[in-house]
């Protein structure tokens, strides 16, 4: 399988007033044309982790790594004005809320005809026709309407499915997706999943799925990084999630409520300070997809 | 079990009320320390305060005391660092006594216009309805004249004097603080905690003053600091026009004014009130930047 | 008829607004919840789950139809003693604690509301059932974690001691781990106490965990009341239902996989 991005010992650390904080502490994976989960707790890193692929760690936070390529280029020794031309071009990232990633006070169609100005040119008529089959091809039924609404006048579920639209615009090689669905119903959840899910294998991309829903990320990726205090503590196949070994992956799919299996009590995750330590096994930074 | 101050303050888990109280201030006091320039503020007003409070010591000469023979020395002149006015008094010693007089009426406005603004804006914000519709109305009215005209027209009708000038500038500088606190209280009071302790049944008095003022208060107290300057500036306005602190008063204002005169001649009269006016209120506003940043209740408090 | 002692709502509707802006949150809704049961209410964001609560906590705008909470015949206004009987606890723990307040004031005041007596005794007490501690008494709500937060917020609503508690969402602003435990917590109390669990989620999982039935909403009706067997059994007979559950399963791909 084709290496998308490669990251090696990546850390992100944040000044405090004792000291600094390490916010990520020597994560190294490779994505390829794969749908990648990233999960765990609110404070893992796994937020950070996804930004700072894109070098958007706000100072005073600093980002090092031994080595992180796409494509073979490396992301470390680009100047902003390159990194500029990567975010977006060959890496997009979708937010949690589409509220905030959207310009409140310019119609949809226009921010998208925009996105296609920016990345490819083309007639005023092209880009347009282009922006409409585009917000086809995220399932909205009514695309002319879409294309004239002010993103105020969007539900939840159309806002997102139309981000989507704006990332995948430059057919990038990679596509970042923090908590993509969280803000969305399960059934609108479901259909924007699947709108990926399509995008990703039709086009070959390398999708970074981050997420805290263990469930989800099981069955929507194909390999799922488990992260703990800013460290990968385990790496497995998506599927064999609910098999996986490490105490704090069992601790958490213990602690989830499950309709197929009733508990009077639920397992309270322990955690043990050695989980911050890092893992004396190597973690496979490859998986193979599961054909 | 000795514990030094240190370790009591900055313990995470505080055995008393007060202990919590004082860690919480001790923390803000670390935060607003890094500030250097809020601090340089706060040392300034103090510094105001005591040289308002120790006058009589300070002062080299009776403020008051006129010394025709000696009228508009120069700066540094035996006995007379910042030079004597028109009438010979020792421009230093009236600038130490006018602290008092500016230190008064900061505090006067301090006390009456935010606490009335608080009060209407909160009550106006938290009820609603017509009481909103006619509070917010009236404080339109006041909102819609400029400050020193209106200030003008109620020493004109009250008659000149500072207490007058006070009372003038503080009934004119509440209608903005009535705005603030409305906002805060419309953005609170439909948080979740509002509603929580309304599940408690707490009336609307209680949430209002226990519940809502906590929060308005710090916009407000940092939004006074940086109007303080203005205060002082309209205060030394009506001074200026002769409509507030009467000769011979060493108000700043009036020395200002009286100083107009022989700008040309004799700069320094005029220019040394001046700059005191220029440096207080630059504390001030020092000082409300600093807290801005450690009150404004959007960061999540002091942590 | 159901026990009186429960909460009794029938033909209940909520509106927001008048006139051409008026928004029908919740449309003749009707359902009982026996005393000492514990009854879920699910559906999507703006489906009115959350409006039902608010309405019998007498938060929401106006309404028709009858309620009988706790004994009590409900009416424009709620009477001091409705809320010895009857609490609530928010969705996000980061926004039901006052900012400013410590968990001792929140606590005290709750109780002197309530006009109990022996407060710090009471405190104590409480911090001690709801799993904190007296550590975390001076505590300010910057200094806890938000399952921590959680925990003074039931606190706070078991300060008087009801024998309903409203649970709106209680842990969706939580980490897996800590809804485990405030969901331990929940199940623990209702116990010891007898209360009675009406509680709003979006997560059929946690409704399933803690509840014996559900009721399904959907724009502002309740499409169906299933028992807890037949959720977890996935049988459901309005098309909403079935959704709900196939979609609480994870993520199904509609095409079989390329390649």
């Amino acid at each position: 399988m084709k290496t998308l991005l490669d990251v090696e010992n990546l850390s992100v650390t944040f000044p405090t007033r004792s000291g600094s904080f390490e916010a990520v502490r020597g994560v190294s994976f490779s994505l390829g044309q794969e749908r990648l989960g990233i999960v765990g707790e609110s404070g893992s890193g796994k937020s950070l982790t996804g930004r700072a692929i894109l070098r958007l760690i706000r100072p005073p936070g600093k980002l090092q790594a031994t080595a992180m390529r796409l494509e073979g280029d490396d992301l470390l020794a680009m100047s902003d004005r390159q990194m500029r031309a990567v975010r977006g071009r060959r890496i997009s990232m979708v937010m949690q809320d589409p509220k905030f990633s959207l310009n409140p006070v310019m119609r949809v169609g226009e921010q998208i005809v925009e996105a296609y100005r920016q990345s490819s040119g083309g007639g005023r008529k092209e880009r347009k026709q282009r922006a409409l089959a585009m917000l086809e091809s995220v399932a909205i039924r009514d695309p002319e309407r879409v294309f004239n609404a002010y993103p105020h006048e969007m539900s939840g579920g159309m806002g997102q499915r139309i981000m989507i639209a704006m990332m995948l615009i430059p057919d990038p090689r990679i596509l970042i997706a923090d908590e993509p669905t969280s803000a969305l119903d399960v059934t609108v959840q479901m259909q924007v999943l699947n709108i990926m899910d399509k995008l990703v294998s039709e086009r070959g991309m390398g999708l970074i799925f981050i997420s805290h829903d263990l469930n989800l990320v099981s069955s929507f990726c194909d390999r799922v990084l488990i992260m703990y205090a800013g460290r990968v503590v385990e790496s497995c196949r998506a599927d064999q999630l609910y098999d996986a070994k490490h105490p704090y992956t069992r601790g958490l799919l213990n602690s989830l409520p499950r309709l197929d299996a009733p508990r009077d009590r639920l397992a309270v995750l322990k955690r043990d300070p050695s989980w911050r330590e890092p893992l004396a096994a190597q973690i496979p930074t490859s998986g193979m997809p599961d054909e | 079990m000795s514990v030094s101050l240190g370790e009591w303050l900055n313990d995470e888990s505080p055995t008393s009320r007060s202990q919590a109280r004082f860690s919480s201030i001790y923390h803000g006091w670390i935060e607003f320390k890094a500030n250097r320039l809020a601090l340089l503020g706060l040392i300034i007003l103090i510094v105001l305060v005591l040289v308002a409070a120790f006058a009589p010591l300070l002062s080299p000469h009776d403020p008051f005391e006129q010394n025709l023979a000696n009228r508009l020395a120069p700066l540094g002149t035996d006995g007379h660092v910042f030079g004597t006015d028109s009438l010979g008094r020792d421009i230093l010693s009236r600038l130490i006594y006018g602290s008092r007089i500016t230190l008064y009426i900061v505090g006067l406005v301090a006390l009456i216009a935010p606490v009335a603004g608080l009060f209407i804006g909160t009550v106006a914000g938290y009820i609603g309805g017509w009481v909103d519709i006619v509070l917010m109305r009236f404080t339109d009215i006041f909102l819609a004249f400029p400050r020193l005209v209106l200030a003008l027209a109620f020493v004109a009708a009250l008659g000149a004097g500072i207490e007058n000038a006070v009372l003038a500038i503080a009934l004119t500088a509440w209608p903005p603080y009535a705005r603030i606190a409305r906002a805060e209280t419309l953005s609170i009071r439909r948080s979740d905690y509002i509603s929580a302790v309304k599940l408690q049944g707490a009336g609307a008095l209680r949430i209002i003053t226990r519940h809502i003022w906590p929060l308005c208060i710090a916009s407000l107290v940092v939004r006074i600091t940086l109007d303080m300057a203005g205060i002082i500036l309209a205060a030394a306005g009506l001074g200026f026009l002769g409509l507030g602190a009467r000769p011979p008063s060493p108000e700043w204002g009036a020395m200002i004014a009286e100083g107009r005169r022989f700008i040309l001649d004799f700069w320094w009269v005029a220019t040394i009130p001046g700059i005191a006016i220029f440096i207080v209120s630059l504390a001030f506003n020092l000082l409300g930047d600093g807290l801005r940043d450690l009150l404004d209740p959007k960061s999540g408090g002091a942590s | 008829m159901s026990d009186v002692q429960g909460i009794d709502i029938a033909d209940l509707n909520v509106w927001f607004g008048q006139g051409p802006e008026r928004v029908d949150a919740v449309q003749s809704v009707s359902f009982t919840v026996d005393k000492g049961a514990s009854v879920g209410l699910v559906g999507e964001s703006g489906s009115g789950k959350s409006t039902i609560l608010r309405a019998i906590t007498g938060l929401a705008g106006s309404w028709s139809g009858s309620m009988m909470v706790g004994g009590e015949k409900l009416g424009r206004k709620r009477s001091k003693a409705f809320y010895n009987k009857v609490q609530m606890v928010f969705q996000d723990p980061y926004a039901s604690l006052h900012p400013r307040h410590s968990v001792d004031q929140v606590l005290s005041e709750t109780l002197s509301l309530h006009g109990l007596k022996d407060i710090d005794r009471r405190i104590i007490k409480l911090l001690d059932d709801v799993g904190l501690g007296t550590a975390f008494r001076f505590r300010y709500p910057h200094q806890l974690s938000g399952g921590q937060r959680q925990r003074v917020a039931i606190a706070r609503a078991l300060a008087s001691e009801p024998s309903i508690l409203l649970l709106d969402e209680p842990t969706s602003a939580l980490d897996v781990s800590v809804q485990a435990e405030i969901l331990n917590l929940l199940s623990d109390l209702r116990d010891e106490r007898g209360l009675t669990y009406l509680m709003v989620s979006h997560n059929l999982a946690v409704v399933g965990h803690l509840c014996e039935s559900v009721l399904v909403m959907q724009n502002g009706q309740i499409v169906e009341l299933l028992s807890i067997e037949d959720l977890r059994a996935q049988q459901a007979s309005h098309p909403y239902t079935q959704q709900l559950l196939k979609s609480s399963l994870g993520f199904v791909r509609d095409v079989p996989r390329q390649t």
